[in-house]
């Protein structure tokens, strides 16, 4: 075989026909391009809320009062009112797995400084709030375990809270703010945080010691949960079973009675939003094997036609003594030229997009390797196929009958 | 006496149409010679472009032998034909089948980038000599698109000479050429013939024949007549008797 000669006259034959050639690369161009840009997009999207869900923190474990809920029945209220602070105590000293722990009361109404008000609502929790919440101060301070001893009036706001009550830029800390007309002393303001993922904001935030919620505002002897933090995530469900031993005996149940109270732990929610951006991954993997499809055979068809158009050139050179083999070789480089020029020309595209995508839209983009090899192998076989075949036929032709192809 | 070039015996060609045959060679034999201009003749549908596209090898008889300097046709794998018609033949059809877009150099190269034997620098030295031969060594890198029909004939011609074949063939290599471009051509063939080359060309126009050294006819499928020439014509008198065309009278 004289690979030499073959090669120059396919080289000669796609600079002969620059727009042919030009037209057929841009079908894997844009095949290879589209599916790289898709994929990385979607998987930037899905890590992005997986490290949002990570920051929520997957050791957090809620208990709140009352059983299992039983097909939407109301509860009496007295089932609601089985968390005490006792339960928070012996909690406190018995558990082994905890790292924070905090009470939970809330209450709400508008929150009032001078001439400014908001609506919100102020949780009562323990100093371990914080860690628990990975939550940061920006200026000032958390309020102290003395001031939860004495219920002092005092209190640590967020972001959109600073917002709304001092628009004027003056610093809040060591102001009043009033709520249901009792004064709170402003100590701290938490680092923003912004939306999750969920779409709450979560620096419409006011915290303030539990016990002062607890009297100062609610006058009631229960808690309306209880916030812990397992020492490490691994340590979440040892942490869940340790609670629950622990609340099952200070609440004197017997083997057979329901629990009163239920646990609930981040992990479950962390595996919901796990599920939704898997269906997102799932349903961009479709897409791009859509577009993968649609490119393959829009390859396939402009390789076929431009191959098949090109009878009569095959029966030139038949004529002229190329052999079968010598046809299909040279169609072979042809198509294995275009298809890898236009597959590494859309593999740059798809990058290209992609850092574009990032740097005016904003969006967090993760390029990923093997969508770079499918596309570019499905796209490139197929037009390599596709080139080999038409011309496979053509050259079994008789040399007369593919000059008098019409 | 010569050795013979061409060697046909009892060639048939049909053509399966639908559920008819079309019987478009009925059993033709002859012979021919080394440097010989033959002529092939007839009304049109008796056959000549089969009987010459079966003398290039691009097509394959029913039955019957075909010798091509001895050797048999018949037999042949296509890939043997392929390179036989690569190093014997040199074909010259009615509408040229230049490549496009592709130089005259190039197209006449074309035979030569199939045969491994032949390196570049020979094969441009063949090609350069092939386009002196017919006249356009100033056309050499001119395209297919930019060259006028004689030219694109001349380059076709160039083509077919430049693997020094033992037969050229020509289908009504003047059909579509004016008279005067025609008359060129043909005095372009008889140098050639001049020179030795054996040539078979297929036309319909029955002055030319006088230019050639033998004239076969063809009727339905058969050869009705057979003869030698004895009184050549030359082309180039013609042509310089023939009026000069408008163009070049101004
Ligand atoms: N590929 C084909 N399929 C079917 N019939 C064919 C084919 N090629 C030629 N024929 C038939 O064979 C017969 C001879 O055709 P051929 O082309 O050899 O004629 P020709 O002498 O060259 O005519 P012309 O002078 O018009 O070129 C015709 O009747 C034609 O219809
Ligand atoms: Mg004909």
């Amino acid at each position: 075989m004289n690979w030499t000669n073959l090669f120059k006259i396919s080289l000669k034959a796609l600079s002969n026909n620059k727009m042919r050639a030009f037209l057929t690369m841009l079908g894997i161009i844009i095949g290879v391009a589209a599916v790289i840009t898709m994929i990385a997009l979607g998987q930037g999207a899905k890590k992005n809320i997986q490290n949002e869900i990570s920051g929520m923190g997957s050791n957090i474990i809620m208990i709140h009062p009352g059983g299992e809920r039983r097909g939407g029945v109301r509860l009496d209220p007295s089932e609601m009112q089985t968390l005490k602070e006792a339960d928070y105590e012996v909690l406190r000293k018995e558990s082994l797995f905890l790292a924070g722990l905090s009470p939970n009361v809330t209450v709400s109404g508008q929150l009032i400084c001078g001439n400014n008000n908001y609506p919100s609502s102020v949780s009562g929790v323990s100093t371990d709030y914080i860690s628990i919440r990975q939550l940061e101060i920006s200026s000032g301070e958390m309020f102290t375990e003395t001031d939860v001893r004495q219920s002092a009036k005092v209190c640590v706001i967020g972001a959109t809270i600073v917002d709304n009550l001092f628009p004027d830029g003056t610093n809040p800390v060591g102001k009043i703010i009033r709520l249901n007309q009792v004064p709170l002393k402003v100590i701290g303001v938490l680092e923003a945080k912004g939306y999750n993922s969920m779409g709450m904001d979560q620096d419409d935030i006011v915290l303030a010691p539990y016990t002062t919620v607890m009297k100062r505002f609610r006058a009631i002897n229960y808690l309306e949960g209880i916030f812990a933090s397992a020492i490490a995530e691994e340590m979440t469900d040892l942490a869940t079973a340790d609670i629950e031993s622990i609340l099952r005996r200070q609440h004197k149940l017997k083997d057979g009675d329901d629990n009163d109270f239920m646990i609930r732990t981040q992990q479950e929610l962390s595996q919901i939003l796990n599920n939704t951006t898997n269906l997102l991954t799932t349903l961009l993997a479709c897409i791009a094997g859509i577009s993968l499809l649609v490119g393959g055979i829009g390859i396939m068809n402009i390789m076929y036609v431009s191959v098949t158009e090109r009878t009569k050139e095959i029966g030139l050179r038949m004529s002229v003594g190329a052999r079968g083999i010598d046809i299909l070789t040279q169609f072979l480089i042809e198509a294995i030229l275009i298809s890898i020029t236009g597959g590494i020309i859309g593999i740059l595209t798809g990058c290209g997009a992609s850092a574009i995508v990032r740097l005016v839209g904003n969006w967090p983009v993760a390029i990923q390797p093997w969508s770079v090899v499918i596309s570019f192998l499905v796209c490139t076989v197929t037009g390599v196929f596709f080139g080999w075949y038409p011309a496979k036929k053509a050259a079994a032709l008789d040399p007369i009958d593919a000059l008098r192809y019409e | 006496m010569e050795k013979k070039v061409i060697e046909l015996q009892n060639i048939k060609r049909e053509f399966i149409v639908g559920d008819e045959t079309v019987h478009a060679l009925r059993g033709v034999s002859f012979s021919i010679r080394e440097g010989e201009f033959v002529t092939i003749m007839g009304s049109s549908g008796s056959g000549k472009s089969t009987l010459l596209n079966i003398l290039g090898c691009l097509d394959t008889p029913t039955s019957g032998e075909y010798y091509l300097d001895g050797i048999s046709v018949r037999k042949m794998t296509k890939n043997k034909r392929a390179i036989l018609r690569n190093r014997k033949i040199g074909f010259v059809f009615q509408n040229y089948n230049l490549l496009p877009k592709t130089t005259a150099i190039e197209n006449v190269e074309l035979p030569l980038m199939y045969n491994p034997e032949i390196g570049s620098s020979e094969r441009r030295r063949r090609a350069v000599d092939a386009l002196k031969a017919v006249g356009l060594e100033d056309r050499m890198e001119h395209k297919s698109n930019q060259m006028s029909g004689g030219q694109m004939q001349r380059v076709a011609i160039a083509r077919a000479l430049v693997n020094d074949p033992a037969v050229i063939l020509a289908d009504e290599a003047t059909g579509n050429l004016d008279s005067r471009t025609s008359f060129e051509i043909l005095v372009l063939f008889q140098k050639l013939h001049a020179e030795g080359r054996t040539i078979i060309f297929v036309t319909h126009n029955p002055e030319i024949a006088s230019y050639s050294s033998r004239n076969i006819r063809l009727m339905d499928g058969h050869i009705i007549e057979d003869k030698i020439n004895g009184n050549i014509l030359s082309a180039e008198k013609t042509l310089a008797e023939l009026p000069v065309n408008d163009d070049e009278a101004e």
